[in-house]
């Protein structure tokens, strides 16, 4: 049940605040989010640099880096991603509590990036486990992290707690563990997992 | 017996790390430290065996960021693969940039004009400085300091970094030099805002300095940790400030007197113990060294071209032949190994990473310690991922 | 510092029948080579390492090449003696004809050391040496133990390109995963078929993932 937006105003600045609960909930897990203290490649050394006195990622509640996937609501795959590396990733993932949310950071963890043509280069984290926020670059300006936060905030904002539109975490149906590629002779087996990514129709 | 041959037989004892016996009865733990490691300054891993608290074994992994550099330079252009070097040593573009175009210009036989040797050299040291910061930084984060020591390296980062972006357009990726030269011209401006921010410099040494380097427990920590002997270090290829943390003298920059390094005046620190301190020692020191560099390269800068007239950007085809260019990185010696058949890419693209020959003795400086000493050694060592694995 | 030849010189005065090759490098860098002989390598590059003079104990760089089998084509004169009739009489007639003929120079594996010299301060000294082929004799002496700093880096060379080094302590895969079976860095390795599509006109990568297209229609 929605409130009506020029009471609640009102009611505010008699200081008397009405949410509901799915506002509350929302606004609680937005502004905590804690990422896993995980870097891969070049972007970390940004991903560093936010966290750090000029950017100041502790203005958006996420400077609590975790080290242990347990603790954390939020991967930031900073880098690119090898074809060795992927399933610890997918591994990491899996191990993390639900709600967790990705942030895909760098064209490298997007698609490949500039080492796209490599042999031990997975084309893309979404290939393995569904990504919240993409940012680009090379690496991406601390700004364009702390954009991928905001972006990240209203999409959690937006989140329906019942309904057909609930989140994965609310939904017992719903896929809770992605499975781990095995690296095989050649290449990793399987090459990418189908119920995440689809190759997309790219039309000329 | 003859001492020579004293030497030869201690050294042929060395091609592995020496067996550790156990203490008492206990059961030895094997325990794989990364690839996902808060420690490990990205996705490294060691493979470690413990006795209790003291490591047995310790066999690091490789291979997690292994984004196949030398492969895709042989499908390139030699230029094409110049954004491909600011990658290697994410914290070092620039004088990953300049290694390779010293091979190249080695390999084609280019003089460099007078104006971007001094910009090289004031790049370089730029880079020096702010890379020994960070690890700096890094490494009393590995101690336990979570966050302070690393705010104050970045803090002054930033301001370097940001003379880099105001120069090549990028904080990080410079992709800044060509054979033969420099890409753009440095401004009067530029060279301004360059003398204010290396003005600064001396006065955060010191506070870093007074920070850290009288500190009890960074005192108890490093002190008499992780030894590497001379010998050894010559022997098993190690260069850098881990080398010269050991003792030896050498640094590229005296030995091969590449570029105008023989111009400035500047000493090279050596350590006397070979321990976790004297690496933080040495690398201290590097950076007063370096802003004594670039006080004199500064003012020195003449006028002029930034290119070679001659040099040739499209249609790049060296003649056959090899080259083997290196300079002294921040991180040890980092060398290209070009080989070119005649064709615009090079037959073979080799990069001497020095990231990873430094971690050859990681196992050795290691056994006997205790397993909170190896996160701490490791730091020392001072890596990046990026040109370990390529 | 000696130059190569007399590198080469000292070499074979110190070790009998060492077998040691000049390589020239036509390159303005002119740096150099020394091919050994695999079986007498590892006396060799003890020699240079222990040589007072010389006092090479420090090995920079180790590097494997992969060089393909080189055809070549070229017109031999031949000369043949034909039948022929002249005057009427059949007469065996000597004649040079000119024939094309396909050569195939084998190709091989190579590793390159780079050597520098911390106490005397000079270097490179650079030495090469050939595997017999590229397919079943690849086998190379380890300067391991020569070097230590060789260690990492024959481990990346066997990975990358399959030289078996005999004698290295520890001879595993460095960079790509234990169960991988290729040599992604040799010249004829062909890359896994993940090019499902690509977004960027990029030329050869757009070749690729036309093939793949190709081969999924299958």
């Amino acid at each position: 049940m929605a409130v009506d937006q020029d009471l609640k105003i009102e009611l505010g600045q008699q200081g008397v605040f009405v949410t509901t609960l799915q506002e509350l909930y929302n606004w609680g897990r937005r502004s905590s989010i804690w990422p896993m203290q995980f870097g891969l490649a070049c972007c970390a050394i940004e991903m560093i640099a936010t966290t750090m006195a000029r950017y100041d990622l502790a203005r958006f509640g996420a400077e609590v880096f975790r080290p242990s996937p347990r603790q954390a609501d939020l991967m930031i795959v900073s880098g690119t991603v090898t074809k060795k590396m992927a399933p610890q990733v997918v591994r990491l993932y899996n191990q993390m509590a639900e709600p967790r949310y990705v942030i895909a950071m760098g064209a490298c963890a997007i698609s490949g990036g500039p080492f796209k043509q490599g042999y031990n280069v997975l084309k893309g984290i979404d290939r393995y486990i569904p990504v919240d926020v993409h940012i680009p670059g090379c690496p991406p300006r601390p700004e364009a992290l702390m954009q991928a936060f905001i972006t990240l905030q209203k999409k959690i904002d937006e989140q329906q707690l019942t309904g057909e539109n609930r989140p994965r975490f609310l939904n017992e149906n719903a896929q809770g563990e992605f499975p781990v590629p095995e690296p095989a002779e050649h290449d990793l087996e399987p090459p990418s997992n189908p119920g995440v990514w689809n190759a997309p129709v790219v039309i000329r | 017996m003859s001492v020579a041959e004293t030497k030869a037989e201690k050294l042929d004892g060395w091609n592995r790390p020496p067996a550790m016996e156990p203490e008492g009865e206990g059961e030895l733990l094997e325990i794989a430290m990364g690839p996902h490691h808060p420690s490990t300054h990205g996705v490294f891993r060691m493979d470690v065996t413990l006795d209790g608290e003291r490591v047995m074994r310790l066999k690091p992994v490789f291979g997690y960021l292994h984004r196949n550099h030398e492969k895709i330079a042989e499908g390139a252009a030699y230029l094409a693969s110049m954004p491909y070097t600011d990658r290697l040593d994410y914290f070092c573009s620039l004088s990953n940039n300049w290694a390779y175009a010293l091979a190249v210009e080695k390999l084609v036989g280019q003089q460099v004009p007078e104006r971007a040797q001094y910009i090289r050299v004031i790049l370089a040291e730029l880079t020096r400085i702010q890379n020994h910061a960070a690890s700096i930084g890094f490494l009393i984060q590995e101690m336990g300091a979570s966050g302070t020591p690393l705010m104050y390296a970045f803090r002054q980062r930033e301001k370097i970094v940001d003379l880099f972006e105001s120069l090549t357009g990028s904080r990080m990726m410079c992709n800044y030099m060509r054979f033969g030269g420099c890409r753009v011209d440095v401004s009067a401006a530029w060279l301004e805002s360059a003398r204010t921010v290396v003005a600064g410099l001396p006065a955060f040494v010191d506070e870093f300095e007074a920070l850290l380097t009288t500190n009890e427990i960074l005192m108890a920590r490093c002190q008499g940790v992780g030894v590497l002997k001379a010998d050894l270090a010559v022997n098993a290829s190690v260069t850098g400030p881990l080398l010269r943390a050991s003792g030896v003298n050498y640094d590229i920059r005296k030995v091969d007197r590449y570029g105008i390094y023989d111009r400035f005046k500047f000493r090279v620190p050596l350590g006397d113990h070979g321990d976790v301190y004297d690496r933080y020692m040495v690398r201290v020191l590097e950076m007063r060294e370096s802003i004594r560099i670039l006080e004199q390269a500064l003012p020195a800068i003449p006028a002029g071209p930034i290119m070679d007239p001659k040099a040739k950007l499209r249609g790049f085809r060296p003649k056959p032949g090899e080259a083997y260019g290196r300079i002294e990185a921040p991180k040890g010696e980092l060398g290209f190994y070009l080989i070119s058949d005649g064709s615009p890419n090079p037959y073979r693209y080799r990069v001497r990473p020095p990231s990873l020959i430094n971690l050859t003795i990681l196992e050795d400086m290691c056994l006997g310690q205790n397993v909170a000493d190896v996160v701490l050694i490791f730091g020392s060592v001072d890596i990046v991922l990026g040109e370990v694995d390529r | 510092m000696k130059s190569v030849e007399e590198i080469k010189t000292a070499i074979e005065a110190a070790v009998p029948g060492a077998g040691v090759e000049f390589v020239s490098n036509p390159s303005p860098s002119a740096q150099h080579s020394l091919r050994l002989a695999p079986d007498r390598a590892v006396e060799i590059a003890r020699f240079l390492r222990d040589d007072p003079e010389l006092a090479l104990d420090f090995c920079s760089n180790v590097t494997g090449i992969d060089w393909l089998d080189k055809e070549f084509s070229e017109k031999v004169k031949v000369k043949r003696t034909v039948t022929k009739t002249i005057d009427g009489v059949e007469q065996p007639v000597e004649e040079t004809v000119e024939e094309t003929r396909k050569r195939v120079e084998p190709g091989y594996l190579e590793a390159v050391y780079h050597l520098y010299s911390v106490a005397k301060g000079h270097g490179p000294v650079v030495i090469r040496m050939r595997t017999g082929n590229r397919s079943d004799r690849v086998e190379l002496p380890s300067l391991t133990p020569i070097w230590r700093g060789a260690e990492f880096q024959e481990r990346e060379v066997f990975d990358l390109y399959g030289i078996v080094f005999k004698g290295h302590p520890d001879l595993r895969r460095l960079l790509m995963w234990d169960g991988f079976k290729d040599h992604p860095m040799r010249k004829d390795y062909v890359e896994p078929d993940d090019y499902e599509y690509e977004p960027t006109p990029h030329d050869a990568v757009l070749k690729r993932a036309q093939a793949h297209k190709a081969m999924a229609g299958k």
